[in-house]
């Protein structure tokens, strides 16, 4: 019998542990760093799978840290979206992890490597920390733990990341100071820091000035974090100039993890019922419409390979956040805006993990360059073609999925002008990603990839890239056959959803 | 109106002072070119959210009542009617100052690595040289 009212914190705290350890054995063997934070993400990933079992068979994990009793402790609660979202935060961190071995060896330099791996760990303790977490201050906590890490880990490349990753930093911080600011005044009227705690008592408190402030300050410092499109600004650059490895975890794993944070306040602290006193869905439904062509279009304006796909990432955002916009008013719920938390991982961890592996074998960032890549790289061109192509929506691919939830969610909602924001944005995706697939496999003329004689990316650097590839096919089938609906529907029914009044 | 603004602006002033503060450091990280000002402005800003939840746990000043104690709770303390302040947002912001040094480091660290990078700090000058750089290549 396994001790699994206990995972959660053990998830959390090995990674810590580890943290530390990696820094005291690159002291005697540097090899050594990446073995044991592989070894430690890959143990966090088997724990979160038994946790999401054991929540979907008896239900709700509830931990209290130090055994003080909530409110007054710190409690960690996992129900199926934490759950979830835990498994997609690990999986990816496990790849970006296996990645990171060989790319990592190449761009930083030797003797900082037990500091990288340290801090790469740190960051995966803080991810995991603001999934598992069921505490306001202590999500701030960990966002600022898994941000810090995140912003020496970007700024490891050097030259460019460094003022990259300042501006993320100074904004950043001032996202996380507006949480900070969000908890005080929640504190202020109801004195408990603990969600489920805050749920209950805020009913009363919804005309109140200072919960209404609370959301609003909440949401635009979540929203930075997340870079939703106009808090975008630090974004690009810091996906372009960060290492390999880290543009793969911060793309995915962070990115979504900050997502789940804002969910979670939206949904499990204010709840729908507070949400739906003022036009707050309208206004995300219409932020993310712009988000999704305004990023696209900017997509289609670069040359640079990262840049395009960090663009790319945004209006990817503005998919989830129009996915949670429409929660309320379709019997779907959530159900979009959780898939496309899986589906835009998937696809954006595989992408990035190509196009790193470009910069990697021969230093092409340019798209322009990339001619003729697909028959000298198969493996990893391949790869990119698959994830680009479920991108773009090919069925039976996760891209199309998300939009055909998204689609019904809009005719569900009767907002049919959603609908032809999808397809238009769809548009501009064929438009970008098509360009670069037709440099990559049709163009035999000119460009610098040309003329330089590489062979394929390492194994440890394909191989991760692939399996995602994959999983963006088999994925997309397993969500049309409808085996992970029943989660989708507990967790839209734990947040009051799914339901039109 | 005298009660009015005794109410509102005197009995919370702390509160007004830490809106000021606020705003100063934050205007500091928006206007500010230099990269060093502008984390000035970041730590204004922290500090101003700080001084905000510490007077959030202050109980009733001045007029009449007596001032809030620390939270020891002992026998003659308890006749003489004394109240003590609530601890928690003393010790979040404990966490919030550390939180805070270590955000100041990691920045300062930066700032350092970029100035060696480009031989200045201010943020106009960084960005005509990455021009110049995309330029000559």
């Amino acid at each position: 019998m396994l001790p699994i009212e206990q995972f959660p914190v053990l998830v959390v705290a090995i990674s810590l542990l580890s943290a530390l350890t990696i820094l005291l054995a690159g002291g005697v063997n540097r090899k050594s760093c990446f073995f044991i934070s592989l070894a430690t993400i890959t143990f966090q990933f088997i724990l979160s799978i038994f946790i999401l079992r054991h929540v979907l068979t008896v239900g709700t994990i509830h931990y209290w840290l130090g055994g003080w009793r909530p409110p007054w402790g710190i409690e960690y609660v996992v129900d199926v979206l934490n759950a979830y979202v835990l498994i997609i935060v690990l999986f990816l961190s496990l790849l970006a992890a296996i990645y990171s071995k060989r790319s990592v060896e190449q761009e930083i330099e030797a003797r900082k490597l037990p500091v990288f791996y340290t801090l790469f760990q740190i960051l995966v303790t803080g991810l995991a920390g603001v999934v598992v977490t069921g505490d306001m201050f202590n999500l701030y906590v960990f966002l600022e733990i898994a941000s810090l890490a995140g912003y020496a880990l970007i700024a490891a490349a050097g030259g460019r990341a460094l003022r990259a990753s300042y501006n993320y930093l100074i904004l950043g911080a001032l996202g996380i100071c507006f949480y900070l600011l969000a908890i005080a005044f929640l504190y202020s009227v109801t004195g408990t820091l603990n969600m489920a705690d805050l749920r209950v008592l805020l009913p009363t408190l919804y005309a109140n000035k200072a919960v209404q402030t609370a959301f609003v300050f909440a949401f635009i410092g979540l929203g930075i974090k997340c870079a939703i499109f106009p808090l975008h600004t630090w974004q690009p650059d810091a996906y372009t100039y960060a290492p390999s490895a880290i543009s793969v975890i911060i793309s995915t794993a962070m990115a979504k993890a900050s997502i789940y944070a804002l969910i979670r306040v939206i949904f499990s602290v204010f709840t729908v019922d507070f949400i739906t006193l003022f036009p707050i869905f309208d206004i995300i439904s219409w932020i993310a419409a712009i988000a999704m062509i305004f990023g696209s279009i900017l997509a289609i304006a670069q040359f640079d390979l990262k840049r395009m796909l960090a663009y790319s990432s945004i209006a990817n955002i503005g998919y989830i956040m129009l996915g949670v916009g429409l929660s309320t008013s379709t019997t779907l719920g959530l159900t979009p805006a959780l898939m496309h938390i899986l589906n835009h991982a998937l696809m954006k961890g595989c992408l990035f993990m190509a196009a790193c592996a470009f910069i990697y074998k021969a230093d092409l960032r340019d798209i322009r360059d990339l001619v003729g890549l697909g028959r000298k790289m198969p493996y990893t061109c391949f790869a990119f073609l698959l994830a680009s192509l479920s991108m773009i929506g090919l069925p039976p691919s996760v891209g199309f999925v998300t939009k055909l939830y998204l689609i019904l969610a809009a005719l569900d909602a009767g907002e049919y002008i959603f609908v032809a924001v999808v397809f238009f944005s769809t548009l501009l995706m064929i438009v970008y990603f098509w360009h670069v697939i037709e440099i990559m496999y049709i163009r035999v003329e000119g460009g610098g990839g040309n003329k330089i004689s590489t062979g394929e990316a390492p194994m440890s650097m394909f191989i991760p890239g692939l399996v995602l590839a994959v999983l963006c096919f088999i994925m997309g089938i397993i969500w049309l056959i409808g085996t992970p609906l029943p989660l989708m529907d507990a967790i839209n029914s734990g947040l009051g959803l799914g339901v039109v009044p | 109106m005298i009660e009015w603004i005794a109410q509102h602006i005197f009995e919370k002033y702390n509160y007004w002072i830490s809106i000021v503060i606020m705003l100063i450091g934050f205007y500091a990280m928006i206007a500010k070119e230099n990269l060093l000002k502008k984390l000035i402005g970041l730590s204004i800003f922290q500090t101003a959210i700080f001084l905000f939840y510490i007077s959030l746990s202050d109980i009733g000043t001045g007029w009449g009542l007596r001032f809030g104690t620390a939270p020891i709770i002992w026998e003659q303390g308890i006749h003489e009617g004394y109240m003590y302040v609530n601890p928690l947002p003393h010790v979040l912001m404990l966490t919030g100052i550390v939180v805070s040094a270590a955000t100041l480091a990691v920045a300062l660290a930066l700032v350092v690595r970029l100035y060696e990078e480009y031989g200045t700090i201010e943020e106009e000058e960084i960005l005509e040289m990455e021009m110049g750089i995309e330029r000559g290549t």
